[in-house]
């Protein structure tokens, strides 16, 4: 009985593998969902839940939520608003982790691990199947920053409503912040600009420009790459960067932003 | 590889399922000879005492105030002195054979930001047509549509920036919000057939060009919730129902 049970289910699963037989590449690598599924019930499932609907049994303490992975809708992607991300944009973000979240820098597992958890975590949404690969957004490269590049970026701030959310200095408390919620309904905090250059999907000008032009999905943090030109994205960039601590004095901008 | 073939295929297959039918306000207009097909239409009621709208505050954009000095109304429950409910849509939830075969539209749809709201409040579309955003506003606002079975975007749009978004499955329907301006929400729905219809001010809808057979006809309300009624229709016949929809118990 047991025998047969066991053939039974060993039938099962050999039928259900071709839509398991994803695979992850990132650069060299290649990842494999079958090593991935066993580090994900190690390492992730307790968050991210058996189903990998972002309802393990920690979710009910963290906040932000875990993701999601049924929706397919991530935060930190190389692509437009609504695309799928990247292998390469998964494998980062969980080398990476997201920083002011429960996600922590997966570097302790090797590269091969990460990758195979990649491969993985495309099961359990269809749309990596039906969906052909979106290229990433390109990112140009980053003009020299300048009081005037900063000028414009501040000007640019104002002008696209970024501190409805964000504030007027960019501090995170914008008339429209309290009234955040992300696309499950949760209540989410739009950063605080001010705070150090610690921003969840990456901390180089190149990842804060990326932000800009992809948006974070699943959050209220728009893409704006129907409403700016490249070299304004990086005039934003520039003055984000201005906002840290000793940015404005070095910039040279104090003076500047008080409105004399 | 295979995979990709047969994804190809299920999408051509898809693509070719859809045909032409005109409709009122849903941005799907006729394309080709459609034979003369059967009408549903009505209205939709409003029943008891229509909740006043609550008075949006907008001063957090001044921009937003100046066009629209005063600030807004809300557009949850929209019905005229007769209990004409508006924004409600109607559509043929069963009763169409599976293998129906629709044009895909040709025209775009609209959805327009101005005043610091969505016009119109409810907007529904086909899978796949295109569903033109303008923002005939002076202040910068982000679109974001938030579906359940939909690829969920997030767009910032510039005063007069071009935008052009398309959803491919069905779905009734999916919220849509302007982070920028909390106040503002609107709702799209994405059907995959052309038999729907959104009542306008007189709480009216038509549903044209409908074959013959027995179909449940529901009208969905954002806030009241849905209501359907079973209907059988003959060639060329023209139907009319009414749906009602009464106050939440303690409002």
């Amino acid at each position: 009985m047991m025998t047969r049970s066991r053939v039974a289910l060993g039938l099962l699963l050999s039928c259900s593998l071709p839509s398991f037989a994803q695979e992850s590449k990132i650069g060299n690598l290649a990842g494999d969902a079958k090593s991935g599924k066993a580090l994900y019930r190690r390492y992730c499932v307790t968050c991210h839940g058996q189903h990998g609907d972002g309802a393990g049994e920690n979710a009910p303490h963290l906040d932000p939520k875990p993701r999601d992975f049924t929706k397919a809708t991530f935060k930190c992607r190389s692509t437009p608003s609504g695309s799928l991300p990247t292998d390469t944009d998964l494998y980062d973000t969980i080398s990476r982790g997201i920083y002011n979240s429960n996600m922590p820098p997966w570097r302790p597992l090797t590269k091969q691990e990460r990758a195979d958890l990649v491969a993985f975590i495309k099961t359990f949404s269809t749309r990596f199947q039906e969906e052909p690969p979106v290229a990433p957004l390109s990112i140009p490269a980053e003009p020299p920053t300048s009081p005037e590049s900063v000028q414009r970026g501040a000007q640019l701030f104002q002008d696209m409503n970024c501190w409805s959310c964000h504030g007027k200095e960019g501090r995170g408390n914008g008339p429209s912040a309290r009234t955040l919620t992300d696309s499950k309904g949760y209540p989410i905090l739009p950063a605080d600009l001010t705070a150090g250059m610690h921003f969840k999907c990456g901390n180089t000008s190149q990842a804060v420009f990326r932000d800009l032009v992809t948006g974070l999905d699943g959050t209220p943090m728009p893409s704006f790459t129907d409403s700016l030109k490249p070299e304004q994205v990086w005039d934003v960039v520039h003055y984000i960067e201005s906002l840290q601590s000793g940015g404005l004095k070095q910039h040279g901008l104090l003076q500047l932003l008080k409105g004399e | 590889m295979r995979k990709h073939w047969l994804y190809i295929i299920t999408l051509s297959t898809l693509a070719g399922c859809f045909l032409a039918a005109g409709l009122p306000r849903s941005g799907a207009a006729a394309s080709g000879p459609a034979p003369a097909g059967a009408i549903v239409k009505g209205t939709v009621k409003f029943q008891g005492a229509v909740p006043k709208p609550t008075h949006i505050d907008m001063s957090a954009d001044p921009k937003c105030v100046q066009a629209r000095p005063g600030g807004g109304m809300t557009q949850d429950i929209e019905a005229d002195a007769k209990g004409n409910l508006q924004n409600v849509i109607v559509y043929v939830s069963q009763g169409l054979p599976g293998d129906s075969k629709f044009d895909q539209p040709q025209e775009s749809a609209e959805i327009e930001q101005k005043g610091c709201t969505y016009q119109p409040h409810v907007v529904a579309v086909r899978a796949n047509q295109e569903l033109k955003v303008v923002n005939a506003d002076n202040t910068t606002h982000n679109i974001h549509p938030m579906p359940n079975n939909n690829r969920e975007l997030n767009q910032s749009q510039a005063p007069g920036a071009p935008l052009s978004i398309t959803f491919a499955r069905e779905e009734i329907a999916i919220p849509v919000r302007c982070n920028i301006h909390p106040w503002m929400r609107s709702y799209i729905a994405v059907f995959k057939n052309p038999y729907f219809a959104v009542t306008g001010k007189d709480g009216s809808f038509e549903i044209p060009n409908l074959p013959p057979g027995s179909y449940t006809i529901t009208a969905w309300h954002e806030k009241l919730g849905t209501s359907f009624q079973k209907i059988t229709i003959g060639e060329s016949e023209t139907k009319t129902i009414e749906f009602v929809f009464k106050a939440a118990p303690g409002s």
